[in-house]
């Protein structure tokens, strides 16, 4: 059974409806992401959850056992928000401290369990200073130990890292996986960085305009995008129209304006006929030049539009003679080979049938 | 800034502070008219401290400002939350109204009120329930101004970590209040202490207050003893307003 059940929830504020018929479930000790847009509606779910909120139809279940009508206090699982919401006139103890005395735990018991957690944060020097005496990182830290530490069944982290800068953020990823994997508490965590959905979740469900678009895990959603939304919103890639023409058991045939006929393998479920988009990681295409033989299913002649310098990465735009643009990343792994192409140049592109996917247009 | 506008600030101040610094002055004067100072005696003080009529004036006073501004700050506090909560357009009017209304019209309707109405005998119960009427739109204003800088996540994540509403309000919604309940008992102390308008209209013959004693005093000649107990109660106001401006600062800060 799963640790958390939400079964065809709908909330509407309104006329707009701002979560449609979500159903998801939730395993013990995962780390879930609910990842998309803002707006899409992933707080008003995890204020359902919590328990401020309540949902127009469906239920939540926890344990199997339905949530509706339990409040807040009452349900065991904490929220960490964006905002921290430490409370300014207790000390960093006094903040940790609180959901044990409202849990009636006892003295001795709360000052252990404050110390424990302190340490597991690196807060152990912070303990009597002021939430506002403290930097955005260990504010962060002190909401995330004040979630923890009276054990709840379900953490839900409403975007917790947003108001991290990059570096602080990036560094706070690998403390919340450690932290999760340590206490092995399910997290519910929520943002719109796509980024930070794929480096920390064993699950993600994309959302869309209050409805789940795929629920799946990051490599899954990455390589297998259910559909346009999903395949646009996690990464780059390159989306080009185009219609199934034939279908036989090693791949599907489609023909698209700017790239004449393409095969895609293994076959997509599709039928003949069917629009779409055909959709292709910038890492998939490789660039030669003119003269170099290659060995690839799909080859097009282009020139380089522009070259972006990422780093370890080069992000190249080739216009091909159609006039469609093709996004290209080539790691600038090996000496001298930092910027092989410069803009202007002529070059040759070209995938392997299994390097895209098509992605039919919903009916 | 330039010369002329310190002349302009000086004669303001002056303007506003050097009547209460002779009122101050001659509350120590020798001499039983206010025109020349003749040497430094503390008599008047004696003979304000043996005044009977005086002293119980004062008592009434102390009494009615410390019981009106507990009571108003406590409805105050009520009204402020509920305020902030429910954010209604009605609420703040009707609470507000009292603050803004001129005193001799509050101070008509409540006689009205009272008399006709109630057919409530004036005296001590009035004067309380007027200083209170006007004194708990002063709480309910510094109130929501402190709720409204606060973080509305706060009171939540409360619930969320295991505290009943009660729970909520006692260890999280009562101590971040705690500065603006503070200012506001002050002001409505302040308020109460020297109202004279209202308390005039409804204070009836048997119960009088500081206020009301030093005018009855004034009507007949404007002795010393006057200038004596106006510096006392100068005194105790500034006082208060010195206290009520260290919290202040605070209210402004949303943290404390
Ligand atoms: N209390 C409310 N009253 C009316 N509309 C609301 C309320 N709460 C949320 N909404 C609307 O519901 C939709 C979903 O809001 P929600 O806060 O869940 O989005 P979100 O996915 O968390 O976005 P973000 O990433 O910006 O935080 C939005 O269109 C929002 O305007
Ligand atoms: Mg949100």
């Amino acid at each position: 059974m799963a640790l958390l059940e939400l079964r065809n929830i709908t909330r509407r504020f309104g006329a707009l409806e701002a979560v449609k018929d979500v159903s998801l479930a939730i395993e013990a000790g995962e780390f879930f992401t609910l990842l998309g847009p803002s707006g899409c509606g992933k707080t008003t779910i995890l204020r359902m959850i919590a328990g401020f909120d309540a949902p127009d139809a469906g239920d939540i279940l926890l344990d199997g056992a339905s949530l509706s009508g339990v409040p807040p206090e009452k349900r065991p699982l904490h929220t960490v928000f964006q905002s921290y919401a430490l409370f300014p006139h207790m000390t960093v103890a006094g903040n940790l401290a609180f959901p044990l005395e409202m849990a009636g735990v006892g003295r001795a018991e709360i000052a252990r369990r404050v110390g424990e957690m302190l340490a597991l944060v690196h807060l152990e020097d912070k303990a009597d200073r002021y939430p506002h005496e403290l930097s955005g990182g260990q504010k962060q830290r002190v909401a995330l130990a004040r979630g923890l530490i009276n054990r709840p069944r379900l953490l839900l982290l409403d975007e917790p890292l947003g108001a991290l800068d990059a570096k602080l953020r990036l560094e706070m990823q690998g403390d919340l996986i450690r932290l999760q994997r340590e206490v092995g508490i399910t997290f519910v965590f929520v943002t719109h960085a796509q980024q930070e959905a794929l480096a920390l979740s064993h699950r993600i469900a994309v959302m869309r305009a209050g409805r789940i678009e795929q629920c799946a895990t990051p490599d899954v959603l990455y390589t297998q995008p259910a559909n346009r939304f999903v395949a646009d919103f996690i990464g780059r890639i390159n989306l080009i129209e185009a219609e199934v023409i034939a279908l036989t058991p090693e791949g599907a045939r489609l023909r698209s304006a700017t790239l004449g006929e393409l095969l895609v393998a293994p076959p997509p479920a599709c039928a003949l006929g069917d629009r779409g988009a055909f959709a292709l990681r910038p890492e998939r295409v490789c660039i030669a030049a003119p003269g170099e033989s290659v060995e690839l299913d799909q080859r097009y002649a282009g020139r380089i539009r522009s070259a972006l310098y990422v780093g370890e990465t080069t992000l190249y735009q080739i216009a091909l003679e159609s006039g469609q643009i093709i996004e290209a990343l080539e790691a600038n792994t090996s000496p001298g080979r930092a910027r092989r192409y410069e803009a202007g140049d002529p070059v040759i592109i070209g995938w392997a049938k299994e390097a895209g996917v098509f992605l039919h247009d919903e009916s | 800034m330039k010369p002329w506008l310190w002349a302009a600030t000086l004669l303001v101040y002056a303007f506003l502070y050097v009547p209460l610094a002779i009122v101050a002055l001659f509350s120590f004067n020798d001499s039983l008219l206010n025109a020349q100072w003749v040497g430094f005696t503390l008599d008047w003080y004696r003979k304000l401290f043996a005044d009977e009529a005086m002293l119980t004036a004062a008592a009434n006073s102390l009494f009615i400002a410390l019981l009106s501004s507990s009571i108003a700050t406590v409805l105050g506090a009520m009204a402020g939350i509920a305020m902030h909560r429910w954010r209604t357009r009605w609420l703040p009017l009707l609470v507000i109204t009292p603050v803004a209304m001129p005193e001799i019209l509050l101070g008509v309707s409540l006689l009205l009120f009272f008399r006709q109405v109630l057919d409530l005998t004036l005296g001590f119960f009035s004067i309380l329930i007027a200083h209170i009427t006007f004194s708990i739109g002063f709480v309910a204003i510094v109130v929501r101004a402190r709720l409204a800088g606060m973080d509305e996540s706060l009171f939540e994540a409360a619930r969320d970590l295991g505290a009943t509403p009660w729970q909520t309000f006692r260890h999280i919604t009562l101590p971040l209040i705690l500065p603006a309940l503070t200012a506001g008992f002050l002001m409505s102390f302040t308020l109460s202490i020297d109202d004279f308008v209202i308390t005039f209209f409804v204070a009836g013959v048997g119960v009088t207050t500081l206020p009301l004693q030093i005018y009855s005093m004034i009507k007949v000649a404007v002795s010393p003893e006057v200038n004596a107990v106006s510096t006392l109660l100068m005194a105790l106001t500034a006082t208060l307003i010195f206290f009520a401006t260290r919290l202040a600062p605070e209210l402004l800060k949303g943290q404390r």
